[in-house]
């Protein structure tokens, strides 16, 4: 970016809630239902209903209020905010505007360099989803009303981001309190967190804000980076030519890295927010709050700082563990098994990781259960088996998650610690290779590395290492000395 | 307060609705005529009133977040202008280009 330059961005952030039943109707908020099944007369927008609203979307947001420092409103109103489109049967969504249930918070970024960010929050408030439509078929575009109603989460932040890495940096942060409560699955390919950014620029040390425009339809965490990136630099290009930023919504089109206007048939009009007469203010008094902060749980930094704590672990490790609660879960019940902290979180962070990541798969679909994995770690400490062949066992236990227990007593895979045995393998090896213990005496130490290989290999990697060190050192010098 | 025929002329464009000249001119006439009535409460004196929203003082009327069976595809779509066997069919809205 060009240093004269600085941009400011705000995002604004739509949270699918994990509830099982929509706003203002019982109906399910099942994502893969086919479609028009999951409606009724309230989120069809037929005349007469009566919305009603779910108690569960006003603790989930406001636990999202406190997680994030904000005021939880006593009082706060749903509105109407007005607009036609084929989406939205009713002609109007129910929002919250005037008073939103939260207001005035924070989520705290770490930046490359270490140093923490503390990036407002405006408001959080709670609406409904539109429906979706289909504009690929034929000359007609078609509706799909399932969505209508499912409910939101709406989180408004500051313009205290600055470049394209802070906003990435939050809108992780962000995903990670969200799944943390278990209050939305932060899925952004699967539009379950959706993200607009407001971004203008202005010359350095200017106070006064430049022209925004917003930016839509950026559905990965990658492309909202590059989105704001493409868009920042778009607008530095135009002032440098002499040009004039022009207030536009734009969509960001990922297949070509670049960003569009927005048709101006699809542009927001004119709102005509009003309280709405159907839905009762919400009251959240004092023990409520207390109530709703019970639901809190341990948030990722606390954790990551139990974790280094108290089982000794280093920064870079726990910060790994606890990226997500799952991935911390899932390490925290393995040390039910075995309290070998410092092993169990190199197995997550190296095989576990690394098959979850390879698969493209999540941490709840990960085929080896943390029992299992404890348990493995726990043979290994107890001379049971060594690492490699703990290593060798691993990808059965991936293809069938079997008890480490059983494969290595089915499978003969029991370590070798009798020292009579090991010492017969020995010499019979030493016997067999007279050439390399030659070399051996001629000084060339490298040459224990054959002998243990080839003892490894005569007990199929069975025999504990220790031991086999140990032994064949002492046989070799005894050479030594005849 | 009043209102200009512009400014009807824009309510209409939110509502969707298109209107003729001389009904551009008599809604001008009727609202500015509605417009005047509900000026007299203008009159009163409202400095220390607090806004009100809701006529009735019920507050935090919830449901608990269990389902409820929903309607048959058919009869959600029974009503509709336009349909196939599964969606609601609308005009296209947006171009293709």
């Amino acid at each position: 970016m060009d240093s004269k330059y600085e941009a400011v961005i705000g995002l604004e952030v739509h949270a699918q809630l994990l509830t099982d039943t929509k706003i203002f109707c019982g109906c399910s908020t099942r994502f893969d239902a086919p479609p028009n099944t999951n409606v009724c007369p309230v989120c069809l927008g037929h005349p007469g209903v009566l919305p009603v609203m779910n108690k569960k979307v006003v603790e989930f947001t406001a636990l999202m209020g406190l997680a994030t420092e904000c005021a939880i409103n006593e009082r706060s109103i749903f509105a109407r905010k007005n607009y036609f489109y084929p989406d939205l049967p009713k002609g109007y969504q129910i929002s919250q505007y005037e008073e939103p249930i939260c207001e005035h918070g924070k989520i705290t970024i770490e930046l490359k360099d270490g140093s923490m960010r503390d990036i407002g929050i405006i408001r959080i408030h709670m609406e409904e989803d539109a429906g979706k439509s289909i504009h690929d078929q034929g000359s007609e575009t078609l509706i799909d009303v399932n969505r209508c109603g499912t409910p939101l989460m709406e989180i408004v932040s500051e313009p205290d981001m600055h470049t394209a890495d802070e906003a990435y940096l939050y809108l992780t942060k962000l995903k990670q309190i969200v799944t943390y409560l278990g209050i939305c699955d932060g899925n952004m390919e699967e539009g379950s967190l959706r993200c607009d950014a407001n971004i203008s620029i202005r010359l350095k040390g200017e106070t006064k804000l430049g022209t925004k425009t917003e930016v839509k339809n950026m559905n990965s965490f990658r492309n909202v980076e590059k989105a704001i990136e493409f868009e920042i630099e778009r607008q530095i290009d135009i002032l440098e030519e002499g040009g004039r930023i022009v207030q536009q919504t734009l969509l960001w089109n990922a297949d070509q890295n670049k960003i569009i206007p927005m048709r101006s048939k699809e542009e927001a009009h004119d709102y005509r927010y009003f309280p709405d007469p159907d839905l009762m203010p919400v009251i959240v008094d004092q023990k409520w709050k207390v109530e709703i902060s019970k639901m809190m749980p341990e948030l990722p930094e606390k954790r990551r700082d139990r974790f280094i704590e108290q089982y000794s672990l280093p920064k870079y490790d726990a910060e790994i563990l606890t990226s997500s609660r799952d991935l911390a879960d899932y390490y925290e019940k393995i040390l039910t098994v075995t309290d070998d902290y410092k092993s169990a979180s190199n197995w997550v962070m190296t095989e576990v990781l690394k098959n979850i990541n390879d698969r493209k798969i999540t941490v709840a679909q990960f085929p080896v259960s943390a029992e299992n994995l404890g348990k493995l770690i726990k043979m290994i400490n107890e001379n049971i088996i060594s690492g490699k062949i703990a290593k060798e066992i691993f990808p059965e236990m991936l293809s069938t998650n079997s008890d480490p227990n059983v494969i290595v007593k089915e499978k003969n895979l029991v370590q070798i610690t009798d020292t009579s045995e090991i010492e017969n393998v020995i010499d019979g090896i030493l016997s067999a290779n007279p050439k390399q213990i030659e070399e051996f005496l001629s000084g060339k130490d490298k040459v224990i590395g054959f002998f243990v290989g080839q003892i490894m290999k005569e007990t199929k990697g069975k025999a504990n290492p220790a031991i086999v060190n140990e032994l064949l050192k002492s046989k070799l010098e005894s050479k030594r000395e005849k | 307060m009043s209102v200009t025929r512009k400014e009807v002329e824009y309510i209409a464009q939110l509502a969707r609705l298109r209107f003729k000249d001389e009904e551009l001119e008599n809604f001008t006439s009727q609202l500015n005529e509605i417009l005047s009535y509900v000026d007299k409460l203008n009159e009163l004196d409202t400095e220390n009133v607090e806004p009100l929203s809701h006529p009735v003082e019920e507050f935090n009327k919830f449901r608990d977040d269990e389902l409820k069976p929903s309607i048959e595809r058919e009869e959600a779509l029974k009503n509709a202008p336009d349909r196939t066997d599964e969606f609601f069919k609308v005009p296209k809205v947006i171009n293709k280009e």
